[in-house]
């Protein structure tokens, strides 16, 4: 065996991994019917699948060419930002009321993302009725 | 001498990372590259300086780096955790849960680290901090016992942070 079949094989097996991660995470987006469950199956995505994929690619370059560490930057800054995305879209689910409320922090008034400014206190009440 | 060095490198981490992203952005080193890389990552924390005047507290690097690796390998085997709960739990027998994990992370570092680790292992999501900052809100996909994902997160990953973050 020369390095090149290896390098194919070991190309082919990151490739599939990552593409069933994806695939994966598809059908949780489908399937899931409560938009805070949803958001878990991109996080998923984001980080094994998308992960194998750019292995498979940094494999190839390294064996068929000559080598990339452009893959790891995307990596570093893929798993550097993918929560903070998630973080905003869980935030935005909490605002607009569209799953459970949920319980309240045991040493603090609420989370802030409920935490309604006193001058704004009263348009809520108005949009409530 | 100190203050010198103070002021011409106000982020010493970050002027690091910056010569090695553009290293790794030129995709092959050479040395004319890596002196580039440091002049731009001395420029660039000096302007940006005033807008983060902090310096973050010293991190162990050791530990940083065994926590990375206990996380990626936390990644892999949740992913696959997951990936059996999507394809296998019906909608009606899936409990999702929010779940409270009060924070014992004062450094805002810290906690930053702690909600994207959350995050990025497959399951949980972390969705909010209470107002004060004392309490993380997490969503979990699908859990039978909300208190025992709460003390493994305790456990596993806030306890190493506060090693980290001395």
């Amino acid at each position: 065996m020369t390095l090149e079949v290896i390098g194919t094989y070991a190309v082919g097996v990151c490739l599939l991994i990552g593409a069933a991660f994806a695939m994966v995470g598809t059908i949780g987006l489908l399937k899931f019917n409560d938009s805070m469950t949803r958001l878990h199956a991109p996080t998923k995505v984001g980080t094994i699948g998308i992960g194998a994929l750019l292995l498979a690619s940094m494999v190839h370059s390294y064996v068929f060419a000559e080598g990339s560490m452009h893959e790891t930057l995307i990596m570093a800054f893929l798993f550097v930002t993918a929560p903070i995305s998630a973080h905003f879209i869980a935030k935005v689910n909490i605002h607009k009321r569209a799953c459970d409320t949920p319980p309240a922090p045991p040493r603090d008034g609420t989370w802030s993302t409920l935490n309604v400014p006193e001058a704004d206190r009263e348009l809520e009440l108005q949009k409530d009725t | 001498m100190a203050r010198a060095f103070r002021w011409l490198f106000p982020h010493p981490v970050l002027t690091i990372l910056l010569a090695v992203v553009w290293v790794l952005l030129q995709n092959k080193f050479t040395p004319g590259m890596a002196v580039f890389g440091l002049i731009l990552g001395t420029i660039i924390p000096l302007v940006t300086a005033v807008w983060w005047p902090e310096r973050p507290g010293s991190i162990r690097l050791g530990r940083m780096f065994s926590y990375a690796i206990i996380v990626l390998w936390d990644i892999m085997v949740a992913n696959i955790e997951v990936a059996w709960i999507v394809l296998t739990k019906p909608n009606s027998k899936l409990k999702p849960a929010w779940i409270v994990v009060p924070l014992d992370l004062r450094e805002p570092e810290a906690i930053t680290i702690l909600a994207g680790t959350i995050t990025l292992t497959p399951g949980t999501v972390s969705a909010d901090l209470s107002d004060e900052g004392h309490s993380l809100l997490v969503h979990a996909l699908h859990t039978e016992d909300p208190d025992g994902v709460r003390d493994e997160i305790k456990n596993r990953y806030e306890r190493r942070l506060k090693e980290i973050f001395v």
